[in-house]
């Protein structure tokens, strides 16, 4: 099944997703997903529900396999250098990847 | 190819400021992960 | 960033596979007509337990996550749990693909209680009137004992597995309310022209409308409907169906047969779609990175008499498989092509020298003796 991804809204109305989590959340990769380099990023596999999820570029790797390890998606973002105006894109992301439960909230 | 048909009608209201930082953020998180059925490719049982 | 799209990155094939089948026997308890490796006699040569845990192994090594396991009749093989609880024992995720001949309640129960193990039932008929003269007499109880047997060890959701023929398409629906009725999921694939499907092709394939019908179902009502991204070359009719549509074979799926052969797909079980073999080339890895098959398979694919056609990005030219065991080139339309191409082009393949499925181990035909008087 696709999943269309939704743009991460920052005026106060959200209608087409709820946004589980801000920059501010204390996230971490699923124990029981599996990640795989690969040429491009990652392929990420949830063991239980058997989604598939590839991680398309290699910084968003860093930063979803290193999440458990920082206090925030913030911490997370800015000990990868990642620019400013790229975080509502990985928050994004990771909001996605929390909905297929391959992330999680600690 | 198109990998999927992308939705690109806008449903909620937003401001002309957000506009441009939130295509970015959409066009970047597209490209940043990308779900897969794991029945999804041809060539298995 | 790169602008390639994931699947333009997949056509040029992954350092592992996404997932693989694994026939692990030839042997059979059923003879189905359609029989997509000639199944029935098990194979001398087929791999020892011993070799079949150092194919798990090597899996393990490349994540692997997750295979499908058939045949023949994979549970027939005397160390069937073995080989399946050494590869999720190790991280790897088994579906495996039965008749349910063998899933009585003490297996049914056994199955129920392991873990990372996803069974698919092969059904081809909603009732016993259309399944058995494909799978043979008696096949429909028996899938429906199997599933009995599942759902009262609490097993979960299993998959129905069925190969969409000329006689099953007015019973999608019912399909869909079996799968339901058993709190499974349904799974429709397209039948293909290999191992005994060729010589029933003709009879069994899909009509041009039954295959629009197939394509509208979909739309309507299959969104928890699996299909293998089989039929992707039905998507010249309207917007894609989910998947990835392109030919996984050689690229991120491949099979490895009961003796350790490494084709590009189980669907072309011969010598021109063969990698090499796991015990005789060095192993599953390096026939996977470096065959010359995959490799070339790996190369952008032309889209030969195709590229005039609008529908090409669409359909890619449809199944190799499809293809070679009709006799058309690789490089032009599906013999199902939905706008007629192939049917067309068809016209002009000599009977017969269609290539013929190697490595048949169909059993001998039984010889009828005449009854006096008849």
């Amino acid at each position: 099944m696709w999943r269309v991804l939704i743009p991460l809204r920052t005026s106060s109305i959200s209608l087409r997703a709820v946004v589980i989590i801000t920059a501010d959340s204390a996230c971490e990769l699923h124990p029981h997903v599996a990640v795989r380099p690969e040429p491009f990023g990652a392929l990420a596999y949830h063991y239980d529900n058997r989604r598939l999820v590839f991680l398309r570029h290699p910084d968003v790797v860093k930063v979803v396999t290193s999440l458990a390890h920082h206090d925030s998606v913030a911490d997370t973002l800015r000990a990868h250098d990642i620019a400013e105006e790229r975080w509502p894109a990985f928050v994004s992301a990771i909001d996605s990847l929390i909905s297929s439960e391959i992330v999680r909230v600690r | 190819m198109k990998l999927m048909e992308k939705d690109t009608t806008v449903t909620a209201e937003q401001t002309v400021e957000t506009d441009a930082v939130n295509s970015a953020a959409s066009v970047e998180a597209e490209l940043l992960v990308e779900e897969i059925s794991i029945d999804g490719m041809c060539g298995v049982y | 960033m790169s602008v390639e799209t994931l699947v333009d990155q997949m056509k040029g094939g992954l350092d592992a596979p996404i997932c693989l089948t694994w026939e692990i026997t030839y042997a059979c308890n059923l003879e189905c007509v359609h029989c997509l490796s000639s199944s029935g006699r098990r194979d001398p040569r087929e791999l020892s337990t011993e070799q079949a845990k150092a194919v798990l192994d090597e899996l393990k090594a490349l994540q692997v996550f997750y295979i499908n396991i058939g045949g023949g009749e994979p549970m027939v093989r005397r160390d069937f749990f073995e080989i399946i609880e050494h590869s999720v024992s190790n991280g790897i995720g088994v579906k495996f693909s039965t008749n349910g001949a063998f899933i009585d309640k003490k297996n049914a129960e056994r199955l129920a209680a392991m873990d990372y193990l996803d069974i698919q039932i092969s059904l081809d008929g909603a009732d016993a009137a259309t399944n058995d003269p494909v799978r043979g007499p008696g096949t429909f109880d028996m899938a429906i004992r199997a599933m009995d047997n599942l759902k009262a060890a609490g097993f979960g959701e299993f998959k129905i597995s069925v190969v969409v023929t000329r006689h099953n398409v007015s019973q999608l629906d019912a399909f869909k309310a079996m799968a339901d009725a058993y709190g499974a999921q349904l799974r429709i694939t397209r039948l293909r022209p290999s191992g005994r499907g060729a010589d029933t092709w003709n009879e069994l394939h899909p009509t041009n409308e039954q295959q629009v019908e197939v394509y509208n179902w979909l739309m309507k009502h299959g969104e928890n409907v699996l299909t293998g991204d089989s039929f992707f070359h039905l998507n010249a009719l309207g917007p894609a169906l989910p998947g990835l549509n392109m030919c996984g074979a050689g690229r991120v799926v491949c099979l490895i047969d009961p003796v350790g052969d490494v084709y590009a797909c189980p669907f072309v079980i011969h010598d021109q779609f063969k990698a090499g073999n796991v015990l005789e080339d060095g192993g599953f890895t390096k026939v996977w990175r470096e065959s010359d098959l995959f490799t070339e398979l790996r190369e952008p694919q032309s889209a030969g008499a195709c590229a005039s056609c609008g529908s090409y990005d669409a359909c890619q030219g449809g199944c190799m498989a499809a293809k070679f065991f009709t006799g058309l080139p690789l490089d032009g339309p599906d013999p199902e092509c939905v706008t007629g191409h192939g049917e067309a082009l068809l016209q002009a393949v000599p009977v017969n020298l269609a290539p013929r499925p190697m490595s048949d181990h169909s059993k001998p035909a039984r010889v009828r003796i005449p009854v006096a008087g008849s």
